[in-house]
Parts: structure tokens; sequence; C-alpha cells
């Protein structure tokens, strides 16, 4: 079974090839049927593969696949391999699982669409850049997958191009993970100077002892500072946190596939696999930490007062993804990947039951037009209340539960006060805004005429990640002894329970609170609400506390400045001759092309004759 | 009687250059694809006379190879000819010149 591994990889990037040269030929049924049947497939082998390792796990919880020498620079040859341990298998099992099911929901959402097979041709190749990220053996692998994904995102954000809006969220997202990117970059030249090698199990072995001076101590910090600089920009943290939400604009499978529960927690993965590196570097991981914390604490804020329905699930992500940073600066490492799991099942839910919403109520996203469909949308109502749940950490009887109250009792065990305690209020926070979406959705007097869906392709995905979302995603424990550190308070007995009850019970009260108000609607409330210095703290927050505007005075006019500045100056002029050379000649050119036949036979004959005599004059 | 090397390469010299100016002088693809023939056999010719100066019987194969070339060039030719008849009603080779510029 497990020299199928590379099958993972390969179907996907097949079903890329055949739907890419296919070019539409394939028709709606045939591009589907590549589509989500390469992913369905290489879902398969996975779960195989997962079979397999919880069976007979392989020597040393590991399984290498050499597949050839990808290139020999002096004594630098990276072989093309892929590893198999219980990170990646776990990461595999949610890239092919839950991208399984959103491929089979995307059949149904996309149909109709101009772009459908250039949709799945993106979607199959971020499936296959994705598993290359999480299963490549080198950090070089690593980072050619991280740039695939990169990739495919500002494709499919930008999938809908005739909108010149989407053109530019993509390149925004584009740009933005770019300048993380490029902090990772050299980040990976620093650890290859350093230990000549980027092999990940080798730089784990090496990192301890090579870096055990105090120049060593100083390098690793650097290299740490700058592998986080990568993660916070694909993962959307502060500071470069400002494309996600932008990158709504594409559809809204991709949302919840790319923006929501894969691309977006490479981040995560990334330093879950350098974990050494980090723990080399405790000021730098405590960093990780406490910009979680901040970011989380932010996105729940600016979640509050959106009024698009897939902008709240965006900051939403944002600030789960803020818990498990949090949850790796305190060292919980695998509650982190855990985090990521259910994350992935309960908010691809989310998305995928907005994306029913949205296209029930013919593409209206704005969540003060929707109200009351409760009743005409009930599978996608049943959906909402429990990834809802799940997203606000509803205790025991959902899967975000389980993972949200690790981390918080990691953090506390830890002794990482600060972070628990932002942790805690973020979880108060998750719960006002989920509650809220749900109320103003699905409460309420009906303001729109939705149609519901129907099919085995769209009732099918919502039921299995609803299943998923409950307290049977909860119990699915992820194989990563021997892979990640035992976190500090594993077993935690009587003091885990009082943290359990203490989230437990802030989630249920925010809840109740935002039920409540909404219900009542208390007047003295609503007063406070239209004051002006209220109005002005909405707009704030609105604004996702002006970072855009922050950024947009600080760099991207200066930059637009510059190149109005530099676009007359004289290198400007001196190159500009060459296209204008270019332009006279080819008008010369154009001339000689009389379409007269006999015009060019006699330049030939009279071409001929010369060279004969220039080779008898020569001679 | 043989003729001398010079005289032949001189009369096939004259061949090659009539059927040039046929070439360059008449709009009539008809008389062009004749001309062609014309250059094409003064090549012929100059083989011929070459491989019996040097005593050798390349010049001979040469011959054949452009009777055959001569053959299968009239062939694609007059299909050529056909086709530009009816799409432009006429042999003027100035007709077809649409992909001037």
């Amino acid at each position: 079974m497990y020299d199928l591994l590379f099958l993972v990889f390969a179907l996907p990037l097949a079903g890329f090839l055949i739907l890419a040269f296919g070019r539409g030929r394939l028709g709606e049924n045939g591009a589907a049927a590549v589509g989500v049947g390469s992913v369905g497939g290489a879902a398969l082998v996975t779960a195989g593969l997962v079979a397999q390792f919880l069976g007979h796990p392989p020597d040393g919880g590991a399984y290498t696949q050499v597949l050839w020498d990808w290139m020999k620079v002096g004594g630098f040859t990276p072989h093309f391999a892929l590893r198999l341990d219980g990170l990646s298998l776990t990461m595999l099992g949610v890239i092919t699982g839950v991208g399984f099911m959103i491929h089979l929901f995307a059949s149904w959402y996309m149909r109709g669409d101009d772009g459908y097979s250039r949709f799945f041709s993106y979607m199959n190749l971020f499936v296959a850049s994705m598993v290359f990220l999480v299963l490549g053996d080198n950090l070089l692998f690593l980072y050619f997958g991280w740039e695939g994904v990169g990739l495919c995102s500002f494709l499919l954000i930008g999938f809908w191009y005739k909108d010149a809006a989407n053109g530019s969220a993509a390149r925004k997202a584009f740009i933005v993970t770019r300048v993380g990117d490029t902090f990772m970059a050299i980040g990976l030249f620093w650890l290859f100077r350093s230990l000549g090698t980027l092999d990940i199990q080798q730089v784990l072995q090496l990192a301890p002892q090579a870096f055990d001076s105090e120049s060593g101590r100083q390098a690793v910090r650097g290299i740490a500072l700058l592998l986080l600089g990568g993660a916070v920009g694909k993962s959307a943290q502060l500071p470069l946190q400002t494309w996600l939400p932008d990158a709504m604009a594409g559809p809204t499978p991709v949302s919840a596939l790319i923006h929501a529960a894969t691309m977006v927690t490479a981040g995560v993965y990334l330093i879950a696999r350098t974990h050494v590196l980090f723990e080399l570097a405790p000021d730098v991981q405590h960093l990780v930490g406490v910009v979680g914390a901040v970011t989380l604490l932010l996105a729940g804020f600016t979640a509050l007062v959106q009024t698009d329905i897939k902008r709240v699930l965006a900051y939403s992500t944002m600030s789960q993804i803020g818990y498990m940073f949090l949850a790796l600066g305190a060292g919980a490492w695998s509650a982190a990947i855990f985090h990521l799991m259910t994350h992935a099942f309960f908010k691809a839910l989310l998305f995928l039951s907005a994306g029913a919403v949205i296209l029930a109520c013919h593409h209206e996203q704005d969540i003060r037009k929707m109200g009351g469909l409760r009743k005409t949308l009930p599978l996608a109502f049943w959906c909402f209340v429990v990834g809802g749940g799940a997203l606000a950490a509803v205790p025991y009887i959902t899967a975000g539960f389980y993972s949200k109250d690790e981390i918080l009792w990691q953090a506390y065990a830890g002794g990482h006060m600060d972070l628990f305690l932002a942790g805690l209020f973020g979880a108060l926070l998750t719960s006002i805004y989920t509650t809220r979406l749900i109320l103003v959705v699905f409460f309420g007097e009906e303001k729109t005429h939705a149609h519901a869906g129907h099919g085995v392709s769209y009732w099918l995905p919502l039921a299995v990640l609803l299943v998923l979302s409950t307290f049977v995603g909860g119990l699915i424990h992820p194989p990563l002894e021997g892979v990640l550190p035992a976190a500090p308070g594993e077993g935690g007995g009587a003091a885990q329970l009082g943290i359990e009850a203490l989230s437990g019970s802030v989630a249920i009260g925010g809840i109740l609170v935002t039920a409540l108000v909404y219900f009542t609607r208390p007047r003295a409330l609503l007063a406070l609400a239209q004051a002006p210095a209220a109005q002005a703290v909405r707009r704030f927050w609105f604004s996702a506390f002006g970072f855009d505007w922050l950024y947009d005075r600080l760099l991207v006019r200066p930059f637009f400045w510059l190149v109005r500045v530099c676009s007359g100056d004289l290198f400007d002029q001196a190159i500009g001759t060459i296209p204008e050379l270019l332009r006279h000649a080819n008008v010369l050119s154009t001339r000689t092309q009389t379409g007269r036949m006999r015009w060019y036979a006699a330049s030939f004959a009279a071409g001929a004759v010369l060279i004969v005599a220039a080779v008898m004059f020569r001679g | 009687m043989i003729v001398p090397f010079e005289q032949v390469l001189f009369v096939s010299g004259v061949l090659f250059v009539l059927g040039l100016m046929g070439i360059l002088i008449r709009r009539n693809i008809l008389f062009v694809l004749m001309s062609i023939e014309v250059m094409m056999n003064s090549a012929a010719l100059a083989f011929v006379a070459a491989g019996n100066r040097w005593g050798q019987p390349d010049g001979q194969i040469m011959f054949i190879l452009i009777l055959t070339l001569a053959a299968s060039e009239a062939s694609v030719g007059l299909a050529l000819v056909l086709q530009i008849f009816r799409r432009f009603k006429t042999l003027d080779t100035d007709a077809a010149s649409e992909m001037k510029g």
C-alpha cells in the first residue's frame, strides 16, 4: 500500500493536465467526472494509507518514497522523495478527504458557469500542490508546493476575471503573501548556509548541535523569525492578514477549500514541521503565540460587525488560525494540528452551506438582506447550527470544543497566562459573532425568496461534514506521537476539567446573551449602539482596525508615487528607444512583403547572384 | 561528335536565365510553371555534362532525380493552378497577393 503514496500526488496532477489540455471539450459532466474523480481517487488511496498506517506503522514511524534525484549541484543532491509520517498523514486526510467533499459540492455549485472545466483544473492543481507541500521531505519541495498553492489561490480568487475588483483582490492576495514568501526564502537560504542541507529530518537532527553557541542562537532566532514571516503571510496573521477578506471574491467552494480548510493552514504546518528550530528560539516561539492571540482578538472584533456572510466567515477563519498559532506558541504542537483538522471540517461545512445560502438567494451575500431562511433552507440551517456550534466550541457535542479546549488548557498548563486569557476572551467573541450570523440569516422576517438546492452532490458533502463537525470529529485522534514533542500539560485531570467548564460556559454564555439581546432588543442597548462614539468604533472594527487604510498610505501610495516619478527618467527613455527602433525596422520589413511572387523570385535570384559573386571574389 | 563541356554549360546557363526571366516577367501562372520546368532542365543538363566531363555516373543519377522531381512538381503545381483559378477566376499571379504586408 505504501508504494502507492505517489498516487495521492499524481492523480490530481493528472486530472489537472487532462482538464487543462481538454480545454472545455469534455463538457460539464466530463469535467466534473475528471475533476472530482481524481481527488476522489487520491482520497481513496489516502484512506488505504491511513488504514495501513494505523494497523502496521512503518519502521521509525515514517515511510519515505524516493522517486528520483531532482538535481545535482556540487554536494547538494536533493532527492525527489515523498515522506509519510503522522503529521503529513493527518494533513493528507484533511486535504484529500475535505477536498473531495468540496469538489463534489463544487460540481453542483459551479454548474452552468462558463469556466466549469477551468475551475476544476485549477482546483486539481491546487490539491496536487498542497499534497506536494505536505509530503515533500525537503524544505525545497515544501517551498515549491507553497508557491504552487499560492499560484492556485491567485488563479481561483480571480476566477471571475471579468469583474476588475476580483482581479485586484487576486493580485492583492498574491502580492501580500509574496512578502511572506520572500521572508521564508531568505530563511531557507540562511538555514542552508548554516546546516548545508534542507532535508527536513536532517535539519531537525543537526539543528540542536549546530546552533549550540551564542552566534548559533542568534542565527536560529533569525531563521525562526523569517520562517514565521512566511507562515504569517500564508496563514493571514498579523501583520500580513489583509488579503484574506478580499480573497472571498473567489467562488465559495474555493473559499472553503483554499481560504479556510487547507492552504491558509500551511503556515501552521510549516511551524509544526520545523518545531525544533522554534524550540531553540523560545522568544520567537512566544512571539508566534502572541501573533496568534492578537490576530484572533482583532479578527473576532472585526467579525462582530461585518455584513457580508463570507467576510464573517473569513474573519472567523483568521481568528481560528490565530488559535492554532497560539497553540504553537504555547508548545502545544499536537493541539494545533488537532484544531487544524477539526477547523477544516466545520469551516468547510460553514463555507459550503454559506455557498448554498448565497446560491439560494441569487448570489446575495449581504446578511441584512437575508433573514428567516430557516424554513426554506432547512439543510443549510442545520449545517450552520452545527458548524457554528463547532466554531463557538459548544461543549461536548461539537468537534471544535475538543480541539479549542485542548489549546486553552495547554496554554494554561504551560504557564502562558496572557495567551490563555486572550484565547478565552476570543472564545467569547467567537460565540457572539457566530450566534449573530445565524440569527440574522435564519431567523426574523423573510426578506428574499430562496430556492433550496437538490441532488446528491448538494446534500452528501454537507451531511458528511455535518457529522464530522459534531463530537465524531473530536473522536478522531491524529497519530502525532513521535512526530511532534509532547505538550506540557498532557493528561491534566481535575484542572483540565475546570478549564473545560470555564471555556464551555464562556461559549454558552456568549450564545445565550446574544440570543437574549436579539430576541428581546433592550431599548437601552439599541440607544447605546446609535451613539456617535459607538458608531465610530463600529466603523473602525468594520474596516478591520484600519490596516488596509494604513498599508494604502504607508506602502501602496508611496510606491505609485515613486513609479510616477521614475516613469520619465533617463533609463526609461534609453530603454524606450529600443522598441522605437524595432518598430521602424518592422515597418520597413513589412514593406518588402508585397505579396507579389515575381518580386520574391527576383530578390531570390539577386541574392543568389550576390552570394555566388562573393564566394568567387573571395577565393 | 562530343560537344565540349564549356558549350554545354553555356547552353545550360542560357536556358537557366531564360527560365528565370520567364518567372520574373510573365504574370500568367502557367507560363511561370513552364519557366520553372525550363530552369530545372537546365540544371539537369549541367549535371549530365559534368558527369560526362569527370566520367562519373552521379550526373546521370541526379538527372533521373530531377526528372522525378519535375514530374511531381508539375502535378502539385497544376493542382495549385486549378485551385487558384477556382478562387480568383484568373491565372494572374499578382491576384494571389493577400499575404502582403
